[in-house]
């Protein structure tokens, strides 16, 4: 649009950086969380999540084997030990640092990088110790020398990158972990659906009622739709709570589908009647004078023609009762815990397990995963909606 | 009974039961009650007609009077007595206690904070984002992501952020992405930003700008599309600059639009509670209205004082309904 009359604009670049910048800002925090899910407890704790792209560097200081077990006789008075610096005991110290590699090494801890892997030191006296980069060492001299402790090494050895699916295995498929997520994900699912297909269908006959019928105070409705679209539904927490114990509904499934319902109609019937009356006129009379009857122009000709409108509302609600946290508190989950849904728990685990990142970014991510995938896959329709949803 | 179970009987009741009162209620009004036969067939059908409009419209009526008309009414009443005396009419006491709680004006004086600062920062950041995306040609995939944290809890985006914000002690690296810049940039030792009062609130509102500038960009970006064209060339061939052009011809012309992305997220803010109760539960003076009613309503059990405060939220909410029930009923006519 601006490039017309010739005109190319001179300020490509700096949008082009702007927006890069903008969106590595906004992509940067879920970034943080996702990466973390994947570290296991010990990295998380010693470095930060940006880190993890990157090989991690260490310090770390090891020592030869035993001489006094270990050491091979070469004769005219030398010894020898060899053997692999990461190997304690006979078992290799952790997994990672099978892969670890040493760039720098030193025998002295002023000097830590004295010698390069694969150099020889020369310790003084013929005695000589070498350091390949996978932790093989030789280290040889005479009989006093290649004696006493293990010859200490300190060394910098660099990790390559690793990520571990344990954290999700430990909080999605772990029996005996009772912080786990299995049950509040199938909670969690067990209010959403019911609470996103009910509100639609009661929606959609009474947003074709307000389009295409005739009757009066007509406008009037649509006016109080608009109105309960804002009004705030903590102020329906306490009476609603009365009324469900006063009629045997208690805390429960029940209540907070029909929470749910109540909450969501105001969206859904603006969204549908807006999106109705655009529909043609034509095709309603006709079908009226051809003798359909309501019912039937409902169903057989508005329902299958409002499916965008359905599909948003339904993205909408559907996003709005899997992640909410407030109605669910009050109107489900009882002292026994047993219905508990994700948004709960983890603000649960943020309380007791506040430090363990590990667990808080699997549990987390574990609830944002589903949304997430519902709104790359749908964001047409939740486009959609939010274009006809905001009161023009 | 397992409540995956109950959950697809209760779809298939309700589903059923929906479409089985629509369906007989229909039948029954057409077949039985005013039969479109008989000497009196004529009238019969226009006394159908007038009916059947609120067999469409009587569950969604029902369900919108008794969950959200009847709570406004209630809680009024609620506000206005004392449960502890048994429900009587106590007046405007509750009002008056809370009206001497610090508490309460902080998460007052909060509110207002919020209420000025993440509109116009998310319709800000929304309306930049807009602009610059629309000129690119990867600007689909750019909105897609800024516009992805729309699809994340309130909850979620609390971990996020608590991440980002975590602080360790001075001897250990920091895991937190704003400890660690902070430190790098000089700074002495690490800060727990979420207790340094006044502050902290606008490390909480961040969470709701970053949530709500997709929705802002969004809706932004259709309305600059809108835009007539001949309006922006005419500007260009007078010699506008491209800074000229945005604030002299196209804010202007999408006044209106900003205007509704503004309420939209006002109202958000005013409701906002998630954020608040999972990161700080209103501690180290970062309270808000929605969590200290929520403070009054299920820990203190004072639903008094719990109503009056969301007597408050209503209130506040009121001129937006107002201005939004005008506008719709303007656009009717």
């Amino acid at each position: 649009m601006d490039n017309i009359a010739g005109r190319k604009s001179s300020l490509t670049w700096a949008v082009h950086i702007s927006v890069a910048a903008l969106v590595l800002l906004w992509i940067f925090p879920t970034l943080g969380l996702l990466v973390s899910s994947f570290r296991t407890t010990d990295q998380i704790r010693t470095s930060g999540w940006w880190a993890a792209m990157f090989p991690a560097v260490q310090n770390e200081t090891l020592r030869t084997a035993n001489p006094d077990d270990t050491r091979v006789d070469l004769g005219e008075g030398r010894y020898m030990v060899d053997g692999n610096l990461f190997v304690v005991d006979g078992q290799v110290d952790s997994a990672e640092e099978v892969a670890a590699e040493i760039s720098v090494w030193g025998t002295s801890s002023r000097q830590i990088d004295a010698y390069t892997a694969g150099d020889t030191a020369d310790l003084g006296d013929g005695e000589t110790l070498t350091v390949q980069s996978n932790g093989d060492y030789v280290w040889e001299g005479n009989d006093e020398q290649i004696s006493g402790r293990g010859q200490r090494v300190f060394v910098t050895a660099e990790s390559p990158p690793e990520f571990t699916l344990d954290n999700y295995r430990n909080v999605l498929f772990d029996p005996g972990n009772r912080e786990g997520m299995t049950k509040a994900f199938l909670n969690t699912l067990t209010v959403t659906i019911p609470a996103t297909i009910i509100p639609i269908l009661i929606a959609a006959f009474a947003a074709y009622a307000l389009a295409w019928m005739e009757f009066p105070g007509r406008a009037l409705l649509v006016a109080a739709v608009v109105a309960l679209l804002v009004v705030p539904l903590q102020l329906a927490l306490i009476p609603l709570l009365s009324l469900h114990n006063a009629i045997g509904i208690g805390k429960g499934y029940l209540g907070v589908w029909l929470a749910h319902t109540g909450f969501g109609l105001p969206l859904a019937i603006y969204l549908l009647r807006n999106y109705m009356v655009g529909l043609p006129r034509e095709v309603i009379e006709n079908a009226r004078v051809d003798g359909a009857t309501e019912f039937q122009i409902f169903t057989k000709i508005i329902l299958p023609l409002s499916f965008p409108a359905l599909a948003s509302f339904a993205i909408f609600q559907f996003l709005w009762t899997w992640n909410d946290l407030l109605v669910a508190m009050v109107f489900l989950i009882d002292a026994s815990g047993e219905t508990t849904v994700m948004t709960r728990q983890i603000v649960e685990l943020m309380g007791t397990r506040g430090g363990d990142w590990e667990i808080l970014a699997t549990s987390a991510f574990v609830s944002i995963a589903v949304p997430l995938v519902v709104f790359f896959t749908m964001q047409r329709y939740l486009v959609r909606g939010l274009l006809a949803g905001s009161v023009k | 009974m397992n409540p995956a179970l109950q959950g697809l009987i209760t779809i298939i009741v309700g589903v059923g039961g929906c479409v089985a009162y629509f369906y007989f209620s229909n039948q029954f009004l057409d077949k039985v009650l005013f039969p479109a036969r008989g000497p009196h067939a004529g009238r019969n059908i226009n006394r159908a007609n007038a009916i059947r409009p609120w067999l469409f419209l009587f569950p969604a009526v029902f369900a919108l009077g008794l969950y959200l008309a009847y709570p406004v009414f209630e809680t009024l009443r609620l506000s206005l007595t004392d449960r502890s005396a048994g429900g009587a009419f106590v007046g405007l006491d509750n009002y008056a206690q809370m009206f001497g709680e610090d508490k309460f004006w902080e998460a007052v004086v909060n509110n207002l904070m919020w209420l000025l600062i993440v509109p116009a920062a998310a319709t800000a950041f929304g309306l930049l984002a807009a602009q610059l995306t629309d000129r690119i040609k990867w600007g689909n995939i750019a909105k897609s992501l800024i516009f992805m944290p729309m699809a994340i809890s309130f909850v979620g985006a609390a971990v996020i952020f608590k991440l980002i914000y975590d602080a360790r002690p001075e001897d250990v690296a920091q895991i937190g992405v704003l400890n660690a810049v902070y430190l790098q940039l000089g700074g002495e030792s690490p800060i727990t930003w979420l207790t340094v009062p006044f502050w902290n609130n606008f490390f909480l509102m961040i969470v709701l700008i970053w949530i709500q500038t997709g929705f802002a960009m969004v809706i932004l970006s259709a309305a600059l599309r809108g835009i007539p064209e001949e309006t922006v060339e005419a500007a260009i061939v007078d010699g506008a600059n491209p800074f000229q052009i945005f604030f002299k011809i196209k804010i202007p012309q999408i006044a209106g639009t900003i205007v509704v992305v503004w309420t939209t997220i006002t109202i958000v803010v005013l409701k906002v509670f998630d954020i608040v109760f999972a990161m700080t539960n209103g501690q180290w003076e970062t309270q808000v209205l929605a969590n200290y009613m929520y403070d009054k309503l299920f820990r203190a059990n004072d639903w008094g004082v719990g109503s009056a405060s969301a007597m408050i939220i209503m209130l506040m909410v009121t001129p937006i309904l107002v201005w939004n029930v005008y506008n719709a009923r303007k656009e009717m006519r």
